[in-house]
């Protein structure tokens, strides 16, 4: 069982602040593809063409028939506990913070035997588990446990919350609350139960129409942020930067143009200026801090979101100018996982397609509910995702880019 | 369907000259350093050269990034037969028995086993986060407590199945100190109360402290010749009457409850003549009593999930009627890497060349050494047995 997470004692000022560590980061290549897999959230292994068995750990060659087509594939998610133990003594700097740590020998319903974190709820020998892949602190999947059926406070077992980055208790910085997502994120972080919520906003004396709404929500404090200065992000990143545990970037920059329209490439330049070089800014300002606080208490810094356009991934066309520059989002958000990694911070890429919003007046349904966005974002914080598509269309992307990516550019636009 | 032919005989191979270079909880030397020491004391106990050894063989954790072939170099040898045994606490009698048929076949005349490990401060963990593939993608990622974790999983299983307790594991790590005790080479010099080893610290449930056996740095090595080759250097030696081993055996277990002594042991006792009963002593591979437990089933002094009742009749010590790691084992002497499985042959020939001292067993003509080892993911793969007899 385990018990209720509560809200951590304020800290010592004068409390030296714990070094992040990271679990044990060394796997074979093949062993990424369950990297893969846990990354979106899904669960699988490597399946065998010829034989069709499950096979674990990851392997070069099926142990049954030799084959060497083996393909991560949907496994099911059950399984039984065969036995357990609980870990008093490890030579392992980061598992010595988190002693005793449950794990157990697991009989997956697919055939292979796992070892797995085991949540505090589950039972003992001989009890049904339901298994995911989740993404340690070091960006590594491995497999956990839990129970069956909910039990009380699930979300609040320690080792879980290694594996995710649930804004229970944790300080969150939005950072543009002029977005659409500005609203239903806020709403959703405060349910979720984190302590205080950030919103940054440019040009804080134009009035805009959800302030209001979100002033109303308990915890929310409105920032001044501007994006494209340096000096503004610098200067909250002094501000509030150490109190930052979620960092979601919301900001955005949405101007239709042709390639060819004269003028275009200013409109690209101010697009990058606003989500690219954006990007960079907030990283270069907050990204040192968070890093430095991923192990500072049982709320530490945990992560980073990056609300992206899914047609970053494959160029749309009517939105050419959006789609670069989320391109390149895309680019420097990999470049930001890598430098956070050492921090055990988690770089979320939510990739949407477009927003029910006026910017998007033009296109067709489906679209996207900013509130969709927010409950995806939400739900990717409390599962440990690492990708996130939300909605149809990115959907649809995701899967034939995985499927063709050179059919999704030749069907782009129309 | 290949049919298997009848096994050859040992005959004429035997084995002399048991080193133990002492052990040392931390040391700042190397394996290299530990390998010489043995080397040494093996050529000075045989009354030769060291480069009189024609065949070599290895086995350490700790040498890279050297090979055997490397070492040889080191040590100012040239041998026609050598070999590198990275099997863990199978490694001594996997070695015994290629160096067996070496000498049998005359590819080599006296081949030098060697196990030895240095344990610097931060060696144990380096060999655990390096053990294996496997491993590394699978185990150590989960809480990364080493074989204490892995095998915990397996004692608990094996604990709910066939009804051991705590106090039985304890029995007999409480046995093996008694018989440490009598061993000045044991790391280990303080008695043990089973009182002591229930309240002991827990380390990964249901492993306590004393049910861990201590990384250290040591070295073990003993000679493989034929018979008149020892006859005319003039030394006291035991014969070898069978050895087996087997890798990977019941994979299909979905957890551990048998090692691959169970599909050979017919040929084991078949070979050497003998019978479980006949036994003198039995040195098994204690990195665990869990492990010890399993051996004694499995290599047929009882019947598969009568181990915990086989060890509340029986007691372990030197003169008890059950004499078992007359040397203390590695629960009690230390585990020195890879050595730890040379122990066990290390001991078993004092025992039978009647020089083990104030722990002999009485009258020892028979002895069983075991040795299991390699946890590349979720069991323990590699076992092997060997039997020895007095000349």
């Amino acid at each position: 069982m385990t018990g209720p997470f509560l809200k951590p004692k304020r800290k010592n000022p004068l409390a030296r602040t714990t070094q992040p560590l990271l679990p044990p980061q060394a796997r074979s290549r093949k062993a990424h593809g369950l990297t893969l897999a846990a990354s979106v959230g899904r669960f699988m292994l490597q399946c065998c063409g010829e034989c069709g068995r499950y096979t674990y750990p990851s392997r070069e060659a099926c142990p049954n028939c030799l084959s060497s087509d083996l393909t991560f594939k949907n496994a099911p998610t059950g399984g039984s506990l065969l036995s357990e133990t609980r870990i008093e003594v490890t030579s392992d700097p980061y598992f010595r913070e988190h002693m005793p740590w449950r794990t157990g020998l697991v009989q997956l319903d697919c055939g292979p035997i796992a070892i797995v974190h085991l949540h505090g709820g589950c039972g003992g020998p001989g009890s049904r588990l339901k298994l995911s892949l989740q993404l340690d602190r070091a960006g590594q999947a491995v497999f956990f446990a839990k129970p069956v059926s909910e039990t009380p406070h699930m979300e609040d077992d320690p080792q879980w919350r290694e594996m995710t980055a649930d804004p229970k208790h944790r300080r969150v910085l939005i950072t543009d609350g002029r977005s659409p997502l500005a609203l239903p994120l806020a709403r959703a972080l405060g349910k979720a139960g984190a302590s205080k919520i950030f919103i940054g906003v440019t040009d804080r004396w134009k009035p805009f129409g959800q302030q209001a709404s979100l002033e109303a929500i308990e915890g929310v404090e409105i920032v001044d942020l501007d994006p494209t200065s340096e000096h503004s992000v610098q200067e909250l990143a002094m501000d509030i930067g150490v109190k930052v545990e979620i960092l979601i970037n919301t900001a955005d920059h949405v101007r239709p143009a042709h390639l060819f329209d004269v003028g275009a490439a200013k409109i690209a330049r101010e697009a990058i200026d606003h989500t690219v070089v954006g990007l960079m800014r907030l990283a270069q300002a907050f990204g040192p801090v968070m890093r430095s606080r991923g192990a500072d208490g049982a709320a530490g810094a945990v992560a980073w979101v990056n609300v992206l356009s899914v047609h970053g991934l494959s160029n749309a066309p009517q939105f050419g100018v959006h789609s670069a520059a989320h391109a390149a989002c895309l680019s420097l958000s990999q470049w930001l996982r890598t430098e956070l990694r050492p921090g055990g911070i988690r770089v979320i890429n939510a990739f949407t397609g477009p927003l029910d919003t006026e910017w998007f007046q033009t296109v067709p349904p489906p679209k996207v509910a900013p509130k969709a966005v927010a409950d995806a974002v939400l739900d990717g914080l409390k599962r440990g995702l690492e990708d996130i598509y939300v909605g149809d269309v990115a959907k649809d992307i995701e899967a034939r880019l995985y499927d063709n990516p050179k059919a999704v550019e030749r069907e782009a636009g129309q | 369907m290949v049919v298997s032919r009848a096994r050859q005989s040992y005959d004429g191979v035997v084995l002399a000259v048991p080193v133990t270079v002492p052990y040392q909880r931390y040391s700042i030397e190397t394996a290299h350093w530990w390998m010489g020491k043995a080397l040494r004391a093996l050529a000075e106990g045989a009354g030769i050269s060291h480069r009189d050894f024609d065949g070599f063989s290895v086995a350490s954790f700790t040498m890279g990034p050297d090979a055997t072939i490397a070492l040889t170099q080191h040590f100012g040898l040239s041998p026609r037969h050598i070999d590198h045994v990275p099997m863990g606490g199978a490694a001594g009698i996997v070695s015994l028995r290629r160096a067996a048929r070496a000498v049998q076949a005359g590819d080599a005349d006296i081949v030098a086993c060697v196990a030895a490990d240095t344990n610097q401060v931060d060696t144990f963990r380096k060999t655990l986060a390096n053990f294996s593939r496997f491993a590394q993608d699978a185990s150590y990622p989960y809480g990364a407590g080493g074989p204490n974790a892995s095998f915990a999983l397996i004692a608990r299983h094996y604990m709910d199945r066939y009804g051991a307790t705590r106090e039985d594991f304890g029995k007999l790590c409480v046995a093996q100190r008694d018989n440490a005790l009598k061993n000045p080479d044991a790391l280990m010099k303080k008695p043990l109360t089973l009182e002591q080893y229930m309240s002991a610290r827990p380390i990964a449930e249901p492993f306590h402290l004393f049910d861990c056996v201590m990384p250290c740095a040591g070295a073990e090595a003993f000679l493989v010749m034929r018979e008149e080759t020892a006859v005319s250097l003039g030394l006291p030696f035991v014969r070898l009457l069978s050895a087996i081993e087997r890798h990977n055996a019941f994979a299909e277990d979905p957890v551990q409850v048998r090692g691959g002594w169970v599909v050979d042991r017919d040929e084991l006792y078949g070979m050497a003549g003998s019978k479980p009963d006949d036994m003198d002593f039995v040195q098994t591979y204690d990195d665990y009593a869990v492990i010890s437990m399993m051996q004694f089933e499995d290599l047929g002094f009882c019947a598969k999930g009568e181990g915990p009742d086989f060890v509340r009749q029986h007691t372990f010590t030197i003169d008890g009627s059950f004499p078992h790691n007359t040397s203390g084992g590695q629960l009690s002497v230390g585990q020195a890497g890879a050595a730890g499985g040379h122990l066990g042959l290390t001991e078993a020939m004092r025992q039978l060349l009647g020089t083990a001292e104030g722990r002999q067993v009485e009258d020892a003509k028979l002895g069983l050494v075991s040795g299991f080892g390699m946890i590349n993911y979720d069991r323990g793969l590699a076992s092997a047995a060997a039997i020895l007899a007095r000349a």
